[in-house]
């Protein structure tokens, strides 16, 4: 925090902290107000008389409503929201587990093997799809859920297995010897004791996979092909714009309610969430 | 019952010897510390105890029966670490109830034991707290509480009272004494603070490097220290060394170095017949110098020159130069001296240690 004069403090710190936030918040204000004007004022040329772009007197839902009456805007949103819990929490338990091998156990070649899946995450995306897409047409998974559920763990379990192996090295060690000595086996100690400590890190893994597979959109447009199948990143973008014509108010639409779930995830875990990427555990 | 009996241990890591043959029979009821600087092997023999590191080679029993190959939870032991390790996520009953819980015992005796560990220790205010609400004495009492109500059979605390302030260390001390003695179980306890180690155990075993030096009760380590290390490291100051040669005149021995010469007193001369011309390692403890006086005329004496004057209110410590070395001396507190005085020094005759100066093994 900045001490002395208050005008110290807004020029320094509020003044600086108004415009950042002002620039980040922009994108979400336009898309808020592209989404309830109604298409008159949409394409309204920027020479004419009454064109104001920040503001509208004549809010409309028609946009929203269009989005479900006319698209399958609510089947993309419940395709997302099962490929995004569902490869989540494939992804959580995997990860928690080889996190906490990774961390706890004394293997031969725990090192270089933790290494190797933090080096799996380094492997953009652009470029393995091609070889999952010969694997999900051989496994005949293509256009079915299944495609991506099981697709994207192979980015969520490296990421997720890398958050907790630091998370867990930061729980203390002596907590869990002090529970096998009090008559749990490691197991039992790992379920009653490590893991409820962790719980800070299993939140955070979990919300970012979640935020990382809901927003997934190379896999998702090469593994879905049919309307009803697509995510909602996948549907908006490729059935709102058709050809060089973008439905401007529609897409707007679709992009707002699809970050909604997403900004309530993460604002329900918020205290839990920076708890875990700061790492803390205190006891 | 609670008797461990440790027969050969060993322990390497890789290439590093890290503890060495290590020969002890604990006695029921005893309070036996282990005390030594960092890094000498006691925390990992405790550990071997405990179950939590596997051993090279020896065997560890417990009341006759071989442990080595047991888990940590088959051994009938409770353990207080540094950091308490008390369970977060829990509140301080549940702390001390989980051991009970996974060992299936009725909710009624796990209440009834908590409660009653709660009384012993006075933490029965806190039981609904979580160990984050709760001051360092407070933690220390609920991990100790933890331990005792399972009623195990042996104790083991590694070093349990070194994240405490001095105050609170020194109380909690003398309450560990008084629960040893209310509660009568066997206990192992890891220090590397000398003061713990003489006032806690009925024995202490010194080690260094992995290998005891010396186990015994805590006045015989000071009265006869096995060798140089034990010396130096039980009593606080430490004791005096200085390395003399031994030399014959007259029918009496001598000790003569740069800033030395005594006539060692008939007891010790009878102990160094056989190092004439030899240099031995002179012990004497701070507080087994005086200031000299008319009667002292017979005892070993030695001039010093006074560098500092440390005050201590119910003694004066006088760091000073003997010749070529460094000597530091208890004296009353009623004396008035100053810094650069020279000064005449007494030795206690009966009080004069010797030790090798190549083995370092008392003579």
């Amino acid at each position: 925090m900045i001490e002395g004069a208050i005008w110290r403090k807004w020029v320094f710190f509020y003044a600086p902290m108004g415009l950042f936030l002002l620039f980040l918040l922009f994108p979400f204000y336009w898309m808020v107000i592209t989404s309830v004007r109604p298409d008159g004022e949409l394409y309204r040329p920027w020479n004419a008389i009454n064109y104001n772009p920040f503001w509208t007197w004549k809010p409309t839902l028609d946009h929203v409503r269009y989005l479900f009456e006319e698209t399958l805007f609510a089947s993309w949103l419940w395709n997302t929201m099962f490929i995004a819990l569902m490869s989540t929490a494939i992804s959580l338990v995997c990860g928690v587990f080889a996190g906490y091998a990774l961390s706890r156990l004394n293997f031969p070649f725990a090192g270089s093997l933790g290494t190797g899946i933090f080096i799996t995450y380094l492997v953009p995306q652009t470029l393995l799809f091609i070889p999952l897409a010969e694997i999900v047409r051989n496994y005949r998974l293509g256009d079915t859920p299944w495609s991506l559920i099981l697709t994207y763990p192979t980015f969520l379990i490296p990421f997720c297995t890398w958050l907790m192996m630091g998370y867990f090295k930061a729980v203390p060690k002596e907590l869990e010897e002090c529970a096998r000595i009090d008559g749990a086996s490691r197991w039992q100690a790992m379920l009653y004791i490590i893991i409820p400590v962790a719980i800070p890190g299993i939140l955070s893994a979990g919300i970012f996979a979640f935020t990382l597979s809901w927003n997934e959109f190379i896999y998702a447009l090469v593994f879905l092909s049919s309307p009803e199948q697509k995510t909602v990143p996948v549907g908006v973008t490729s059935e709102l714009i058709r050809g060089d014509v973008f439905f401007w108010g529609p897409l707007m639409a679709g992009a707002l309610l699809g970050s909604i779930p997403v900004a309530i995830a993460y604002s329900f875990f918020v205290e839990h969430y920076v708890a875990g990427l700061t790492g803390s555990v205190k006891g | 019952m609670g008797q461990v009996v440790l027969k050969g241990i060993n322990k390497f890591y890789d290439s590093v010897h890290a503890v060495v043959d290590v020969n002890l029979q604990i006695r029921d009821k005893e309070f036996v510390v282990f005390v030594g600087p960092s890094g000498c092997g006691k925390t990992t023999t405790l550990r071997m105890i405990a179950g939590l590191e596997a051993i090279s080679s020896g065997d560890i029993s417990i009341d006759g029966n071989v442990v080595n190959d047991l888990a940590p939870m088959d051994r009938d032991i409770a353990m207080v670490f540094q950091n308490y390790a008390l369970y977060p996520h829990m509140s301080v009953y549940d702390n001390m109830a989980f051991g009970l819980k996974m060992r299936k015992f009725e909710k009624a005796e796990i209440d009834k034991r908590v409660r009653e560990a709660a009384d012993i220790l006075g933490i029965g205010d806190y039981l609904k707290r979580k160990p984050r609400q709760l001051s360092g004495g407070q933690r220390q009492r609920v991990a100790l509480g933890r331990a005792i109500v399972r009623h195990p059979r042996v104790f083991l605390f590694d070093e349990p009272l070194s994240n405490l302030d001095a105050k609170l260390r020194v109380q909690m001390r003398v309450e560990l004494k008084k629960l040893h003695l209310r509660l009568g179980t066997t206990a192992i306890y890891v220090t590397h603070d000398q003061v713990e180690a003489m006032t806690l155990g009925d024995r202490v075993v010194v080690m260094k490097d992995g290998l005891v030096q010396q186990v015994g009760e805590p006045l015989e380590l000071y009265n006869q220290p096995a060798n140089k290390f034990v010396a130096g490291f039980i009593g606080s100051p430490a004791m005096n060394f200085a390395n003399v040669t031994v030399t014959e005149a007259n029918g009496s021995l001598l000790a003569e170095n740069s800033g030395l010469r005594i006539k060692l007193p008939d007891e010790t001369a009878q102990r160094l017949r056989g190092h004439v011309g030899r240099e031995v390692t002179l012990g004497v403890r701070p507080e087994d110098l005086t200031v000299a006086g008319a009667a002292d005329a017979d005892r070993p004496c030695f001039d010093a020159v006074i560098e500092v004057v440390e005050q201590l209110g119910s003694e004066i410590l006088l760091d000073m130069k003997v010749g070529d070395g460094v000597m530091v001396a208890s004296i009353e507190p009623t004396v008035r001296v100053k810094v650069r005085d020279k000064l005449r020094l007494a030795m206690r005759p009966s009080r004069l240690h010797v030790f090798d100066a190549k083995t370092e093994t008392a003579i």
